[in-house]
């Protein structure tokens, strides 16, 4: 101990809780407000993200609906705030024809999970775009599954075409090396990022044999908005 | 840290300019490094980080100082942490409301400000012990110190792991980026560099001052 503290006189309580106590509950009303003040905003970011990616991933959608997942198999349109039912979003072209859903999935990458968007469409029966929501993949290497070409180009049209009682898929996303994709169901790997890129083909797979069976067979319950 | 002058006879000027050369939180002080070079790999990161960092340590430093004569020296480190934290929570909010893109790319570190020891080494060292003008000027100069230190690295990592600079590229195609330099290894190596350009100045500002001594005997 220094000598200032040797001489000074020991402090009394009411001075330490007075200090605590008051600066904790400015500390409060201050972190409340701003966080009343951000909230909408914050909140209408996040909606106008989720809106630009389901557009993405649809091209040539220009409005979109969610539906909610109700028992097993019944979709319908979501009024107020989400329930924690799986959600769809339904886009709609110009004409309010229906383009196809965009579906989110997530799974583990290599640092963290992967959160992702993917689009589907009816007509082509294949995933036809997808758009990494969140990852914490390595800056350089990993994060090329948002960024590089080629490894996108898998996704333009990546075939979960179903059998024909509408069950299950006919073949299972998969992935494999880079350069030696033979089939429209498989997803060509990125050298460099070889677990990033195939942690991507995992998690479309588990999510499309869950999802495409169910939107299959329940077609026109997302053609009520057109 | 304990060693910089605090008393009340120096020029205001020098607590300002302080922390942007002479004592850099970065390159002279080496605090604050998980930061530094944890988001220094672009430079629209580092300087988020930087201006976030900057904020904070201006309204604690501008809070704490204010309060001095309030809070008994016993509870002192819990009310300093507590306004910092509650700083630190509002730049997040604020980022969130900017941008998420912004938010995402910063991820945890900007909640690890609150343990960045540059301000709660200046709150202690400082600002419990100055008037409000001064710890204000303290703090934007290490501010600024250290966002033109994380503004040096990134740049230098983005321009050659990248081949950009606040995301507009600056090479031919043909440029093959340095991805190590994105990596944990290229901030140190750029951390590397930058330290041992400050201490050659150090040394030859050293040298100069002695050979003028000299001279004058």
């Amino acid at each position: 101990m220094n000598g200032m503290s040797a001489s000074a006189p020991p402090t009394s309580a009411w001075p330490m809780y007075r200090a605590l106590v008051g600066i904790g509950l400015l500390c409060g009303l201050l972190i409340v407000s701003v966080f009343e003040l951000t909230r909408p905003v914050i909140e209408r970011n996040q909606a106008e993200a989720l809106q630009r990616a389901i557009f993405q991933v649809l091209p040539g959608a220009r409005s979109s609906a969610t539906f909610r997942l109700v028992g097993e198999d019944r979709f319908e349109i979501l009024e107020g705030k989400p329930d924690g039912a799986p959600l769809a979003y339904a886009g709609y072209d110009a004409d309010r024809q229906l383009v196809g859903l965009a579906l989110e999935a997530h799974g583990m990458g290599y640092q963290d999970v992967i959160r992702l968007l993917y689009g589907y469409s009816f007509a082509e029966q294949a995933v036809i775009g997808i758009r990494v929501l969140e990852s914490r993949e390595t800056p350089g290497l990993g994060d090329k599954i948002e960024t590089d070409p080629a490894f996108l180009a898998n996704f333009e049209r990546l075939d979960v075409s179903l059998s024909d009682d509408l069950t299950r898929l006919l073949h299972p996303i998969e992935a494999v090396k880079h350069g030696t994709r033979e089939h429209p169901w498989q997803v060509d790997g990125i050298t460099g990022a070889t677990i990033s890129s195939a942690a991507i083909a995992d998690i479309l797979s588990q999510s499309t044999s869950w999802w495409i069976p169910r939107i299959r067979r329940n077609l026109d319950d997302f053609r009520i908005a057109e | 840290m304990a060693g910089l002058p605090s008393h009340e006879d120096t020029p205001g000027t020098d607590e300002f300019i302080k922390g942007l050369w002479r004592d850099n939180p970065v390159f002279v002080q080496v605090l604050g490094m998980c930061p530094a070079l944890a988001v220094s790999n672009t430079a629209r990161n580092a300087l988020a980080m930087g201006l976030a960092t900057l904020f904070v340590l201006l309204m604690s430093n501008v809070v704490i100082s204010s309060l001095r004569r309030f809070v008994p020296r016993e509870v002192r480190i819990a009310t300093y942490i507590l306004i910092i934290a509650t700083f630190v929570t509002i730049v997040d909010y604020v980022i969130q409301a900017i941008s998420l893109d912004l938010h995402r790319a910063l991820g945890a570190f900007i909640s690890l400000i609150v343990v960045n020891c540059l301000i709660l080494g200046r709150a202690e060292a400082f600002a419990s012990k100055n008037t409000v003008g001064r710890s204000a000027l303290d703090a934007l100069g290490m501010g600024l110190g250290f966002t033109t230190a994380l503004l040096s690295l990134g740049a230098v990592r983005e321009i050659l792991g990248g081949g950009t600079l606040f995301g507009l590229p600056l090479f031919h195609d043909a440029f093959q980026p340095w991805v190590v330099m994105i990596l944990p290894s290229g901030g140190f190596f750029t951390l590397a560099g930058w330290l041992l350009l400050f201490n050659a100045l150090a040394e030859r500002r050293e040298r100069r001052a002695t050979l003028a001594a000299e001279a004058l005997r």
